[in-house]
């Protein structure tokens, strides 16, 4: 007799939406390297989106791992279709100008830094030793980016007006990252992952706090953007994987 | 390679490992970098574990190739090289011996160590060309994942400080 092992649907979504917002995140970032206003933040960039990618393999490795179906980390990255992205709707959103790009990475990291806190002490070992690895990369990456929001923010003319309207932009995409859906229910009373409204508590107040010294005003009572955790996305999305997936779509199999 | 006419032991193989330098930085080996956590016989096979240093370091799979190849080299031919995460790496594992091998080669080593005053989040760090503790960061990022860019203002050289992570 043969068991046929059923794939844990909530773990598998939880390594995608991590991984997706690791991948598509990295991706973006990685598109300013050559093009940064100044040389280091061109490096600071860069090493960022390595940091992100680095993280998205190991992720994705573990989806495909638990989807059972034989798919690897590359498989999942370059030969899945819009739909099947997990990733948050911030994550996708465009470059712009240095301020949006940094207002992005500062509420994604924001929120990255607790969530991979809490799902250090995941019931799943694998999800709480890959979220050990990531959380000291998070960390450092929100000291740099709190460093900057606050000198920017609390800069010159320009540099406030620039950091506020990106803050007007995006901060109606940060409240999908701790709205809580049926998987996330699930993953909270299963210990695998923390009650996403205790990380947005933590979120917000932190929010509050770095946006007051950055002299910024975040339009809180927004309206949350969401779709992406559940494979609804902007029109942002479908540019990034065509740019980014052409080569294996392309020439199938491909290899350095 | 002629097979082994005796398994060595865990130290000799220690030992051998000591002589892989770090792709980057050949100036220290994997095992002074602490990449190195546990060696040990599994079967047939010699298992290494190592541990990434940042998630994303392109230099992971140059040190699981040239631990395989060294180990190689020796007669081993059955070697498989494990990938562990957890504990998560730190530059606390970068022995005193290390750091004086960076300072020598231009890198500032990571706060925390014998070296260096200052707490880790803003750390005074030595310059490791003139030995002045006037030095100041330039980006918190720098050539490799594992590294900032600073400057001495003092002898005015730039240097890159191997961040305490």
């Amino acid at each position: 007799m043969t068991t046929v092992l059923k794939t844990d649907t909530a773990l598998l979504e939880l390594a995608l939406r991590m991984g997706d917002n690791a991948l598509i995140l990295g991706q973006r970032v990685g598109a300013w390297c050559g093009h940064a206003p100044v040389l280091e933040e061109d490096i600071a960039l860069a090493n960022v989106a390595l940091d992100l990618i680095g993280q998205t393999k190991l992720w994705l490795s573990l989806a495909g791992e638990v989807e059972g179906k034989g798919r690897s980390a590359d498989d999942l990255a370059f030969l899945r279709d819009v739909r099947a992205f997990r990733n948050a709707l911030l994550v996708e959103q465009p470059n712009g100008d240095f301020a949006q790009t940094l207002m992005r990475q500062f509420l994604f990291d924001a929120w990255h830094l607790p969530m991979l806190r809490a799902l250090k002490t995941s019931a799943d070992a694998r999800v709480a030793d890959i979220a050990e690895k990531a959380e000291k990369e998070a960390r450092y990456h929100l000291e740099r980016t709190e460093d900057l929001i606050i000198r920017l923010g609390d800069g010159t003319e320009e540099s406030h007006l620039r950091m506020q309207g990106a803050l007007d932009a995006l901060f109606p995409f940060a409240g999908e990252l701790y709205a809580a859906d049926a998987i996330d229910a699930e993953l909270a009373a299963r210990k695998i992952a923390p009650e996403l409204a205790t990380i947005g508590d933590a979120y917000l107040s932190y929010l509050k706090g770095a946006l007051a010294d950055a002299t910024l005003t975040a339009p809180f009572d927004a309206v949350a953007r969401r779709g992406g955790k559940q494979g609804l996305h902007t029109e942002e999305l479908g540019f990034i994987l065509s740019d980014m997936q052409w080569m294996q779509r392309a020439y199938p199999g491909a290899k350095w | 390679m002629a097979a082994l006419a005796t398994i060595p032991s865990a130290n000799e193989i220690w030992t051998w490992l000591e002589e892989v330098p770090d792709p980057e930085i050949p100036v220290v080996s994997v095992v002074d970098l602490g990449i190195v956590r546990n060696v040990g016989w599994e079967g047939g096979d010699l298992v290494v574990t190592v541990t990434p240093t940042y998630s994303g370091c392109p230099a992971t799979a140059v040190i699981s190739f040239d631990i395989a190849e060294a180990l190689r080299r020796r007669g081993l031919n059955n070697v498989r090289i494990k990938t562990q995460l957890s504990p998560a790496w730190t530059t606390d594992w970068i022995g005193d011996k290390a750091r004086e091998k960076l300072k020598a080669y231009g890198i500032a080593p990571p706060a925390g160590g014998a070296r260096c005053v200052g707490d880790l989040k803003n750390p005074i760090v030595e310059c490791p060309h003139c030995g002045s503790m006037a030095t100041e960061q330039v980006s918190r990022f720098g050539s490799t994942p594992c590294k900032a860019s600073w400057r001495c203002r003092d002898c005015l050289e730039p240097f890159d400080y191997f961040k305490s992570f």
